[in-house]
């Protein structure tokens, strides 16, 4: 079999607070025969900081990335960090359709971007590359009930992003039902846990990501199952925050999407990265795989 | 009578905003659904909606109270706003605008002095070094913000688990990234 080469970009938090997401995410693409190439000296896209401080800059420091992309042969860009994605669309749809914009940001990184990569989340990365390959590779099924959440930048703006609905997204309850679990229909799938104000606004966070966590909890999620750092970091490292806000200690783990496909694989959870959670990742007693889970509606993006 | 009203859009603060978003907020029609679903409506001094409203009477106190709002600051991004919006009035690049505007005029509010100390932090970290270094940022965002105790625990429990990183990852070209800075962010400060 010839081995699939995507690009990739990890962004910061994947090489820091959450590196356990970048081990998933190499694990499970390894295992099943993907090679990821991150883009050579890549630099950070800037993230909340740069688009509320300076619209050049935040639009700058994506673009160095995409150019540098383009000019080392990349067609598709996998971009697990929601919100590095979000920085790289946007800044994306803003150079194909300001073309004074697109000049001027040329102008600034002293390279041309054509615009010519397709750029992934880690769900479009799944739906596309991993998915056909599970039924194979499955050795565990994930028998737990799940709550997916999506939060804000993987769905919205939904205009530019074009990717699954606003409000009630399946494209991740649609890869963890592939796996085997129950995937709840809860209230919070995408609202925001607060973001980028982890540090300089916590109040806020233990507000918004305690509503989250409590209503997953409450109608029986085993786990919540994210695809973005910064969800992850603040349903997990704020749960001081967010037990003060409920009243109450609550255990429900956080997983990264590619963690629960990695267990399925039968990847060694070390591996994973799971012993790096502050919520302890107790999860076992999976069920062996047996038969190939049926799933409808595999490929949602497409109908919407 | 129109020529006058398009005189007096041209040279408001929504006019601006139109021109330089292509945000309308004239399409508003007050339901409030920003409000109700903003997250952080409650920690505003304005919800979306009322800040959309002061904008559309276009009256020079309303408009420096947008500018010296809370609510341009606490806006988390979210995009919930625009998601909901039956006019498609795309409110989070019209606060993006708000921002920059409240800083070139020097009329950012006092109660969002952590959050902009935070976004400096992070953004002089990327300028020298190209990415984020999660424990400078930390320093200094402690530093400006006066906040030392903030965490104190929650590093050392991030170190032991492998999620704190002692040395920076530096990119090789610094000077590209220097460039980037001077030509945007540096440029505009000036």
């Amino acid at each position: 079999m010839q081995k699939i080469k995507l690009g990739y970009y990890p962004g910061c938090s994947l090489e820091g607070s959450s590196r356990e997401y970048n081990e998933s995410v190499q694990a499970i693409a390894e295992k099943l025969g993907i090679e990821l190439v991150s883009i050579p000296d890549w630099n950070c896209c800037g993230a909340t900081a740069a688009h509320n401080l300076n619209k050049e800059l935040s639009l700058s420091l994506p673009a160095r990335n995409l150019a540098l992309a383009e000019e080392a042969g990349l067609k598709e860009l996998v971009v697990p960090c929601a919100a590095c994605y979000s920085r790289f669309t946007t800044t994306q749809h803003e150079l194909m359709h300001d073309e004074t914009m697109h000049q001027k940001v040329n102008g600034i990184i002293g390279k041309e971007y054509k615009g010519n990569l397709r750029i992934l989340n880690v769900i479009q990365f799944i739906e596309e590359f991993i998915i056909d390959k599970l039924d194979d590779n499955i050795k565990f099924e994930f028998n737990k009930k799940v709550a997916c959440y999506y939060g804000c930048l993987l769905v919205r703006p939904n205009k530019i992003l074009n990717f699954d609905r606003t409000e009630d997204p399946q494209t991740m309850d649609v890869v963890m039902k592939k796996l085997g679990a129950d995937s709840i229909d809860w209230a919070y799938k995408t609202e925001c846990c607060g973001a980028g104000f982890s540090v300089s606004f916590t109040e806020a966070v233990g507000r918004l990501s305690g509503k989250i966590v409590e209503d997953a909890d409450h109608r029986g999620a085993e786990a919540l199952i994210v695809a973005c750092p910064m969800c992850h970091s603040n349903l997990d490292m704020r749960r001081p925050e967010i037990d003060k806000y409920n009243g109450k200690k609550l255990n429900i783990p956080v997983l990264y999407i590619t963690q629960a496909i990695g267990l399925a694989l039968g990847i060694d959870r070390n591996i994973l990265g799971l012993q790096r959670h502050f919520v302890t990742v107790k999860l076992n007693d999976f069920k062996p795989f047996a038969k190939k889970i049926e799933v409808e509606n595999l490929q949602i993006t497409e109908e919407i | 009578m129109s020529e006058s009203h398009n005189h007096l859009v041209d040279n408001s603060l929504s006019g601006k905003i139109k021109k330089e978003t292509g945000v309308s907020v004239a399409r508003c029609y007050q339901c409030g659904k920003c409000s109700a679903g903003c997250p952080v409506s409650v920690d505003m001094d304005y919800p979306p909606s009322l800040l959309i409203r002061k904008l559309q009477t276009g009256l020079p106190e309303h408009e420096e109270q947008v500018l010296r709002s809370k609510s341009i600051w606490f806006c988390l991004s979210c995009e919930m706003c625009i998601a909901r919006c039956p006019m498609e009035v795309d409110i989070p690049p019209m606060m993006d605008y708000l921002r920059h505007e409240s800083i070139r005029l020097k009329k950012v509010n006092p109660a969002s002095k952590n959050i902009i100390s935070f976004h400096k932090a992070f953004l002089d970290s990327i300028e020298q070094t190209g990415k984020l270094y999660e424990m400078g940022l930390i320093v200094d965002y402690k530093t400006r913000s006066f906040n030392l105790m903030q965490d104190v625990m929650l590093a050392p429990s991030m170190f032991a688990k492998g999620k704190l990183s002692i040395l920076p990852e530096v990119i090789k070209n610094r000077r590209n990234m220097k460039q980037i800075f001077k030509n945007t962010l540096k440029n505009k400060q000036k």
